[in-house]
């Protein structure tokens, strides 16, 4: 635009910013409870004193150190477990033709669409069964054949050119070695985007953990979370804000730090 | 190891797919099925085992109340955050696109709330509306308006539900309209001015329609989202008060971990299942076409 002051541009970019604070707003509001006492909650008085009170009360109130613990378990096995099983999968489904491969990856499809959260009810008769109730296996082990990672690798090892693994089979590399040597490396920004949404999905995930955990030790930090945050727990909201602060911080700073490869990953996965 | 005969390579592409197969079947496709057999059964009881009964357990949910309101709940809770989410995402994604100043704050306050997990902002945001103390009423009061008990009311309980949802889950969509914008050559844009087309125009008539694949695959997976995603429930309304916020995997969870009716939740899931499976198949049809067209 020439002309000097554009109103309708100044407005939109008004707009942009207020919808940009409402967006914020909760988060900040959480921080300004947590670092104040009780008394400054609704009062916004910048004089205010800082404390840590706050958490230090969240942390004697709630096993969280145990909560992160296991929420940092069920993240690193689940992913490993699925990082393996995928990669796997979808080498067979990228580089081999078999009988029953259509049928197969037909089922893959149908679990991208209907993930083992909604199938609670079954799946924890299942999980009973294999006498993994109450086990962080048994939080993690639903989601380690993962449909998702393997369409995901799938396509990735599709575009690697055909002459990387034929002059690799050249110079003697078995099929397995060619996985490990050619596929994988090529693919790393496939798995760094599966691994970021995973991580993400696995650290904020609660309905299945809370059907299939009932004691500190498997408990993982959303599920903990929830119990921390009643209303029951009768704990007030500057403890409850900091207790929710510090479980969401690592993850928070991790996204604040690398938002260039998070978005991507969300972005280039599609479904969560 | 190499593998030159053709059953040789059909064993062992079969032996990388096992693992995760067997984990795949057991957790998906083996509940799938199961669950739909176990909906023509009862559910054992002290002293009475399972046994077969027909569509019984069919007849049973088509005559409770309780099912037919959270069915209408999750239908009014789609309908109330699926329109508002996207619009305001292709909103966020345009101005974001755009020359806007502190663009990289922008967008980063628009993507976080995806990040955080939803138990965690039902926490923050429970305090919003609790009566009296809460945010929202403290607002109110400036303005002279009386405390209301905003999860405490079957009027109001579901809609702050949706704000949360919606809160949540724009930034999110925000990211695939960024993705189909940055895609859209700069030239239409150029030729569009030389014509002398107006900004609004050009957005109604080229833009728009250039992003109605992402559109369609926002939308399905607002929708599977909304049946999916339960997880404020539990922080703040329990499903009530009367069922009043209360949607069909909520009510699948009650019955089976409170009531432990397993045979009548699998039922319930049978439906939840259906209302997937439809959008399943929306949703491939796109993703066909996506990946004819790379």
């Amino acid at each position: 635009m020439i002309r000097g002051v554009d109103w309708g541009q100044r407005l939109e970019m008004a707009a942009a910013w207020l919808l940009a604070f409402l967006w914020a707003a909760p988060l900040l509001y959480a921080a300004w409870a947590a670092f104040h006492p009780m008394d400054f909650v609704s009062r916004f008085d910048l004089t205010a004193p800082l404390t840590l009170d706050n958490f230090r009360s969240a942390w004697k109130v709630a096993p969280f150190a145990r909560y992160f613990l296991n929420t940092f378990m069920l993240v690193c096995m689940t992913l490993t477990g699925q990082l393996i099983l995928c990669t796997l999968a979808a080498y067979a489904f990228a580089r081999f033709e078999f009988p029953g491969k259509d049928i197969a990856f037909i089922l893959v499809l149908v679990q991208i669409m209907i993930m083992p959260d909604v199938l609670i009810v079954q799946n924890y008769l299942t999980t009973s069964r294999l006498g993994l109730v109450d086990t962080i296996l048994g939080i993690g082990l639903p989601y380690m054949g993962s449909a998702f990672g393997i369409f995901l690798l799938r396509q990735a090892f599709k575009q690697v050119p055909r002459e990387l693994e034929d002059a690799a089979r050249v110079e003697g590399a078995g099929w397995f070695s060619i996985l490990l040597k050619v596929y994988v490396p090529l693919a790393r920004p496939t798995y760094l985007a599966y691994g970021l949404v995973s991580v993400s999905y696995h650290w904020n995930n609660f309905l299945w953990p809370v059907v299939i955990t009932n004691s500190t030790t498997t408990r993982p930090l959303t599920v903990g979370l929830s119990i921390f945050g009643a209303p029951e727990s009768g704990v007030n909201f500057s403890v409850i804000s900091a207790g929710t602060l510090l479980a969401v911080s690592p993850l928070l700073i991790a996204f604040l730090l690398f938002q260039r490869q998070f978005v991507q990953s969300f972005m280039r996965s599609g479904i969560k | 190891m190499y593998l030159n005969s053709k059953t040789a390579r059909w064993v062992y592409a079969w032996l990388l797919l096992l693992p995760a197969a067997v984990l795949m079947v057991a957790f998906t496709h083996f509940p799938i099925v199961g669950g739909f057999f176990l909906s023509f059964f009862s559910t054992a009881r002290q002293g009475r085992p399972s046994k077969f009964v027909g569509l019984d357990n069919y007849t049973y949910m088509l005559n409770d109340p309780v099912f037919w309101q959270v069915l209408g709940n999750n239908f009014l809770y789609a309908l109330g955050t699926i329109p508002v989410s996207v619009c305001l995402a292709l909103l966020m994604a345009v101005w974001v696109n755009g020359r806007l100043a502190g663009r990289a704050i922008v967008r980063t306050s628009y993507f976080t709330p995806t990040i955080l997990p939803m138990i965690a902002v039902a926490n923050i945001w429970l305090f919003f509306y609790t009566p009296q103390i809460g945010l929202l009423d403290k607002i109110r009061s400036l303005f002279g308006l009386a405390s209301h008990s905003w999860l405490g009311d079957p009027g109001t309980a579901l809609a702050c539900l949706m704000v949360l949802a919606i809160w949540k889950d724009a930034g999110f969509f925000m990211i695939f309209y960024l993705a189909a914008l940055q895609g859209i050559s700069p030239e239409l844009e150029e030729a569009a001015v030389i014509e002398g087309a107006g900004r609004w125009y050009f957005f109604r008539r080229v833009t728009l329609p250039l992003l109605m694949p992402t559109t369609l695959f926002v939308v399905v997976n607002a929708t599977i989202n909304s049946f999916k995603l339960v997880d404020h429930i539990f922080i703040l309304t329990k499903g009530g008060p009367d069922n009043a916020t209360s949607l069909l995997l909520y009510y699948i969870y009650e019955v089976a971990f409170s009531f432990w009716d397993t045979a009548y939740a699998s039922t319930l899931t049978v439906v939840l299942l259906v209302i997937l499976g439809g959008l399943a198949v929306t949703q491939f049809a796109y993703i066909e076409k996506r990946v004819h067209y790379q």
